[in-house]
């Protein structure tokens, strides 16, 4: 499921216009914007441990609500201890700056962010950068994940802690391949 | 096996709006778990670069982060009821001001000692977030729920170390055997009961009074130390279990303050 398809955290849609000037400083064409404008340009922004999954696809934006003077921005932690956070909440600033007078990015924990929360896209995106991604409907350590090389479930977990604290190592026997996963939490 | 938490009946987290007595014991609760995951944290990353195996050098750096992680989140639902800033929370008191537990006041020690006191802490902390998962205090629950799903992965790697040094005959069962013997006096300590906790108990923000935790997990550590053939610590809690830090402490705080002291304006 796309998270970016979840009306019920996405509230009332509403649309505002950003008058742009053209090069001589007229303000000509103007840009409509609301918040699926918001998020589709927010696809462009990748996370930045794993720069091949956008973090819209990772299900890290929870909210996004445009006003006539500012866009507020509510990212999840994927995991609470994540040092990449600044990053990300800097990032999707950046991106969206200049689109409002204020543009606001926090991050919450009011909701639990969870692996269910990527998207199909994000999951092939995880795969074809050689990382397993996490059992989609199951919070369940230790399960066994097909390798993202062979597609073989004859995989072992070697360590639960990988080289970033959303990472686990795994070996495939079938291809003989070491691997990662994006963690199941 | 991480039951999903009930959905807690949210109160708005107007903190001012709760009377003076439950704002100030949910301050002290707050406080409780930020300093003993911060406290864990820090002495968890003494083990980096250190660690008997380079898995466990890896598995150790990690769970100092998350610890950390959760700290710095819990110093922040502090930060939001008493209006200071989480830095200064964290970082800004002398040492007698923490209020973590006495099982974390001790230096690292050996390998087993440190898997040792993590068993005893990370089962503990997982009953007391266990109860916190269906406080009413909204902000702290969800934060409760999130945190319980990161501390999976460490129950299963304490426990899998557990049971490696327990049932490994010679040095490594002795070892452990050394290390709850010295750990057995503070074993309960994650429990010792809150400055105005049955305020808390009454408001419904700690679902049950520590006393109470403290019984459900030396019922479930019982079980498992029954199978290992390993004693119990004893069951008493001593009140001052939070206060009246160790000399070990002081120089972990010495090291994690260092920076902060150095240069007050620093920043990542």
């Amino acid at each position: 499921m796309n998270p970016s398809a979840r009306p019920s955290e996405l509230g009332r849609r509403e649309t505002h216009t950003t008058a742009k000037p053209d090069a001589d400083g007229r303000l000509g064409r103007q840009q409509t914007h609301d918040e699926s404008t918001v998020l589709e340009m927010l696809r462009d922004v990748h996370d930045p441990e794993i720069p091949t999954v956008s973090l819209v696809e990772l299900g890290i934006v929870h909210r996004v609500e445009v006003g006539p003077d500012r866009i507020a921005v509510e990212l999840l932690p994927t995991f609470t201890g994540c040092p990449a956070l600044e990053v990300m909440r800097a990032d999707v600033e950046a991106r969206l700056s200049g689109l409002a007078q204020t543009v606001d990015v926090r991050f919450t924990t009011a909701v639990p962010w969870t692996s269910d929360r990527i998207s199909g896209i994000g999951r092939a995106q995880l795969r074809s950068a050689g990382f397993a991604p996490p059992d989609p409907e199951v919070f369940e350590v230790g399960a066994t994940v097909a390798c993202p090389y062979c597609g073989s479930g004859r995989t072992r977990m070697e360590n639960a802690f990988g080289p970033t604290l959303c990472r686990s190592i795994w070996y495939c026997t079938a291809c003989r391949q070491p691997f990662e996963q994006f963690k199941s939490v | 096996m991480n039951a999903p938490a009930r959905a807690a009946p949210a109160i708005a987290p107007d903190v001012q709006a709760l009377r003076p007595e439950v704002r100030d014991a949910l301050a002290a609760l707050l406080l409780s778990l930020a300093d003993d995951e911060f406290v864990l944290g820090f002495a968890d990353s003494e083990w980096t670069g250190i660690a008997p195996l380079l898995e466990e050098d890896v598995a150790m750096s990690s769970l100092a982060q998350d610890e950390l992680g959760h700290a710095r989140a819990f110093y922040g639902l502090l930060a939001d009821v008493v209006g200071e800033d989480p830095d200064v929370l964290a970082y800004d008191r002398q040492p007698d001001d923490y209020r973590h537990c006495r099982l974390l006041d001790h230096p690292r020690g050996d390998w087993a000692f440190t898997m040792a006191r993590r068993y005893l802490y990370d089962t503990a902390d997982a009953v007391r977030l266990e109860a916190l998962a269906a406080s009413i205090y909204a902000p702290l629950a969800a934060l409760v729920t999130k945190v319980r799903r990161e501390e999976t992965y460490h129950l299963l790697h304490v426990d899998a170390w557990l049971r490696r040094l327990a049932e490994t005959p010679g040095e490594p069962r002795d070892r452990l055997l050394a290390a709850l013997g010295a750990l057995a006096s503070d074993a309960t300590s994650v429990f010792t009961p809150l400055p105005g906790e049955t305020a808390l108990v009454a408001a419904g923000i700690l679902p049950e009074p520590m006393a109470e935790l403290r019984g459900r997990w030396l019922r479930a550590l019982a079980v498992t130390f029954a199978q290992l053939d390993l004693p119990m610590p004893p069951s008493a809690s001593d009140p001052g279990g939070r206060k009246g830090h160790s000399d070990a402490f002081r120089w972990l705080w010495g090291e994690f303050t260092s920076v902060r002291r150095l240069d007050p304006q620093a920043v990542w």
